[in-house]
């Protein structure tokens, strides 16, 4: 489970790809919580773009995130979710703790 | 429920055969002509089932996972994941969304998930004997689009 991360102090955006699940959910967070220990940043960003799957494990990885970054005053963005992704998320509540927004082109798809 | 179509397969309880499980239950699947997002509500619901096995039934060995998906009539498909791990103690609570025994990176909401992208979900558990939870979904298939 590949994930390229973007640093500065201001923001650490994710960017996450292909299948998230119990497997490859471990990997991702210590990676994107090694970030986040070294720039300290106002926001963190875990952009969906390429994620082709995800289970009740991504939710966690979102939720452990919230965690990670809220003691050090940061905010959480998770965006260009899928409209399944979407659906997870909103079932667990995740609005309430993190701006979440689906992806771009199925808003346009929806307005055609 | 006459079955017309089936298959059985047991995996190690590795979690890197949580991928694996999911997708092989999706290409079976298939031959009913699933829309993508029926093909996305079973695979979740899979990865769920396998991950609870992996997670709480072995949590301290690798067991066997028994997947047993089956095409009935009228399009649906049942889904039997069992293993012959731990056992749940309550099954009521186990179920209640955001409870978890793990806390940490879990997020309690693996029967909810399983709940919410299938039409019926039975679940038989004892202790120290292990857990089948069953699945049933109807597959509308693309044609009704």
């Amino acid at each position: 489970m590949p994930v390229r991360i973007i640093s500065t102090t201001q923001r650490v955006t994710a960017f996450l790809e292909g299948e998230i699940d119990h497997h490859t959910a471990s990997a991702l967070r210590m990676e994107i919580d090694d970030a986040i220990q070294r720039n300290k940043p106002k926001t963190l960003k875990l952009d969906f773009s390429d994620v082709t799957f995800m289970d009740s494990s991504g939710i966690g990885l979102v939720m452990g995130r919230f965690r990670t970054i809220q003691p050090l005053g940061g905010k959480l963005v998770v965006s260009n979710l899928s409209p399944q992704v979407y659906k997870i998320m909103q079932l667990a509540g995740l609005e309430k703790i993190a701006k979440i927004s689906k992806r771009e082109e199925v808003n346009n798809a929806d307005n055609k | 429920m006459q079955i017309i179509n089936d298959f059985k397969m047991t995996i190690d309880s590795k979690s890197v055969n949580e991928s694996f499980a999911r997708s092989t239950v999706a290409a079976f699947v298939a031959q009913l002509d699933p829309t993508l997002d029926e093909i996305s509500d079973i695979k979740m619901a899979v990865s769920e089932a396998v991950t609870n096995c992996i997670v709480h039934a072995y949590p301290e060995c690798v067991g066997k996972i028994y997947i047993h998906a089956a095409i009935l009539e009228g399009s649906r498909v049942k889904i039997s994941v069992r293993d012959k791990g731990c056992g749940i103690m309550d099954v009521k609570q186990a179920m209640e969304p955001l409870f978890t025994t793990l806390g940490g990176e879990r997020a309690g909401l693996g029967f909810a998930v399983m709940e919410s992208f299938t039409d019926k979900i039975t679940v038989r558990s004892k202790p120290e004997k292990g857990t089948t939870v069953t699945m049933y979904k109807r597959i509308n298939g693309r044609a009704a689009l």
